[in-house]
């Protein structure tokens, strides 16, 4: 059964440094976890912070419904997010979640292609999780700016093939993500594409997916004020006119975005 | 417990506790959290009498405890509201209201016309202070001559409960009220949003697509409570109070301050359960004070 969207507050029970701006949270709920969608969000209160007066929203990164705990991939770029970052264990924190549609999933085997750049790798590491469960063939590409800012990539190999890109070459192949061989004429062996990352990033994924006609899913990161469809601040462009990125998305195919690619 | 029945015109409360247009979408989105049905009641978001898109994002912007919004009043039309939504709020028990909004006189009035054949709609909330909305909007509800004139064009047209909503962003709200009153609307709610402005220094740019867009959140309360209490001596129709209760304590500031009920809405979003516990903090402050209800304070500011 889909979760229904809840407050609840969720135990840290653990919180590793993964490098010097990364964090990993591990959530616990007190009672049993319903499921998931990769892709869905969670949105998360911040105490004290005194610059923050919303909630912040993150990907759920991975799931463990054994043990009812929900996993977040924080970047620490402002006072939420870096306060956050630091939140201690045993304490807890007030989380809304699950919110947002998630990716589709392939309903007969598939191989498929994750593509994740950045903090935005959160929604891969669940999403691959899924798919390898259903015997999908995996592939997952992460491209980073050098290899310090890769992170949990054990993770991601238990689920699928990974491959790599940094900017300087230190890890993978050197370039941009969507510059990976890949993307060459291997490109079309794949039944669908799912990117997360900077929208530059997965605008030209998208390009790529939209030349040789792959299904290619995205998933959007607007700011947001109410994360569950009251306040329409989140709102970006489709083919229908303004829809809300955490009601209607996050996860957009890509032909319903008036991206210019 | 408390007595927490409070009337507006004629709309009975089963407690004083509304939320405010614009942060509640049409109360379905709230089913996951709670039964909305515990609330006095709730203000559906603002409708026109045509579908708007609304402004582009950038549509907010978080301040220094508050947020500014430009969302400029995204809906489907009235029209739309009444076949596709609602049908989805008939199965509710509690007092559902409409925020009416337009940019002329004639939109206002045919918008509240539809608005009036819906038998499960208790009352409207007319609009005329959106700031973020080119032309009309706020623009009725900063002069006395255009506020009287909207008002009274809907009240002909519209026979149940009439609240107008006005704008803070005036020299003398009092004056507004009193006009509006005096144009035959049954409640003045107050305060719609503050005129504000962010800026980008790195970029350089205005953070909304607007420029300038509407202030929320307990940063506005100070001038909220202000206002009420103003237009508590100028007008004898009640007062619904909002901006930027987040707790019961704001709330029954609101009431002391001459509101006879209030309305909650940024508080929403950060805590979609916030309604229930105000509620319940409403009943404590009561009985903690031994007051036996909350007419008993509405108004009751020691001077």
């Amino acid at each position: 059964m889909l979760m229904r969207k809840t407050v609840q507050n969720l135990k840290v029970i653990a919180n590793l440094r993964l490098n010097d701006d990364h964090h990993l949270l591990q959530l616990q709920a007190p009672g049993q976890l319903e499921q998931i969608y990769p892709g869905q969000f969670a949105n998360i209160h911040v105490d004290h912070a005194q610059s923050v007066f919303l909630r912040r929203p993150f990907s759920i990164h991975s799931v463990d419904y054994q043990n009812n705990i929900i996993s977040i991939l924080i970047k620490g770029i402002g006072e939420g997010t870096r306060t956050l970052s630091h939140a201690p264990v045993d304490s807890d924190l007030s989380v809304i979640f699950p919110l947002g549609n998630g990716f589709t999933l392939p309903t007969s085997q598939e191989k498929v292609l994750l593509v994740g750049g950045g903090c935005g790798v959160a929604p891969l590491l669940h999403l691959a999780q899924v798919l390898s469960k259903s015997l999908h063939d995996v592939s997952i590409l992460i491209g980073a700016r050098s290899e310090v800012d890769l992170v949990e990539l054990d993770q991601y190999s238990k689920y699928g093939k990974l491959y790599t890109t940094t900017e300087d070459g230190s890890h993978g192949e050197k370039g941009f993500v969507s510059e990976h061989s890949l993307f060459g004429t291997e490109l079309e062996q794949f039944k669908r594409i799912y990117s997360c990352g900077p929208e530059p990033m997965m605008k030209a994924v998208a390009g790529k997916a939209k030349s040789k006609s792959v299904f290619c899913e995205v998933s959007l990161e607007n700011t947001m004020a109410c994360g569950f469809g009251v306040c329409l601040c989140c709102v970006t462009e489709t083919t229908q006119g303004h829809k809300c990125v955490c009601t209607d998305g996050p996860v957009f195919n890509i032909n319903q975005l008036k991206w210019q690619i | 417990m408390a007595d927490l029945n409070t009337v507006i015109h004629n709309i009975k409360l089963k407690n004083p506790v509304l939320t405010a247009s614009g942060t509640f979408g049409y109360g379905v989105e709230f089913d996951d959290f709670f039964d909305v049905n515990l609330l006095g009641g709730f203000i559906v978001k603002g409708t026109t009498i045509h579908p708007r898109q609304g402004n582009p994002y950038p549509r907010m912007a978080e301040t220094p405890s508050g947020m500014l919004n430009a969302v400029g009043l995204q809906n489907g039309g009235a029209r739309y509201f009444a076949s596709d939504i609602y049908p989805k709020l008939i199965k509710y028990k509690t007092n559902i209201l409409v925020n009416v909004s337009g940019s002329t006189v004639e939109e206002y009035v045919a918008c509240a016309e539809i608005i009036n054949e819906l038998d499960h709609i208790a009352g409207i909330e007319l609009n005329i202070s959106c700031p973020n909305v080119k032309e009309g909007g706020m623009a009725f509800g900063t002069s006395c001559p255009s506020a009287a004139a909207v008002v009274m064009a809907v009240r002909k047209v519209y026979n149940k409960t009439m609240i107008v909503k006005l704008s803070p962003n005036v020299t003398d709200i009092a004056e507004i009220a009193k006009a509006a009153e005096g144009a035959g609307a049954d409640s003045i709610s107050l305060i719609n949003t503050l005129l504000g402005m962010a800026i980008n220094a790195e970029t350089r740019r205005p953070v909304l697509s607007t420029i300038t867009g509407g202030l929320s959140g307990p940063a506005v309360k100070p001038i909220a409570l202000r206002m009420v209490w103003q237009v508590t001596q100028a007008v004898k129709i009640p007062i619904i109070g909002l901006g930027g209760i987040m707790n019961a304590t704001d709330a029954i500031e609101f009431f002391l301050a001459g509101a006879s009920a209030i309305q909650v809405g940024t508080a929403n979003f950060i805590d979609p359960l916030v309604t229930l516990k105000i509620i319940d903090g409403i009943d404590n402050y009561l009985n903690r004070h031994k007051f036996s209800s909350i007419s008993d304070i509405v108004g009751c500011l020691h001077l």
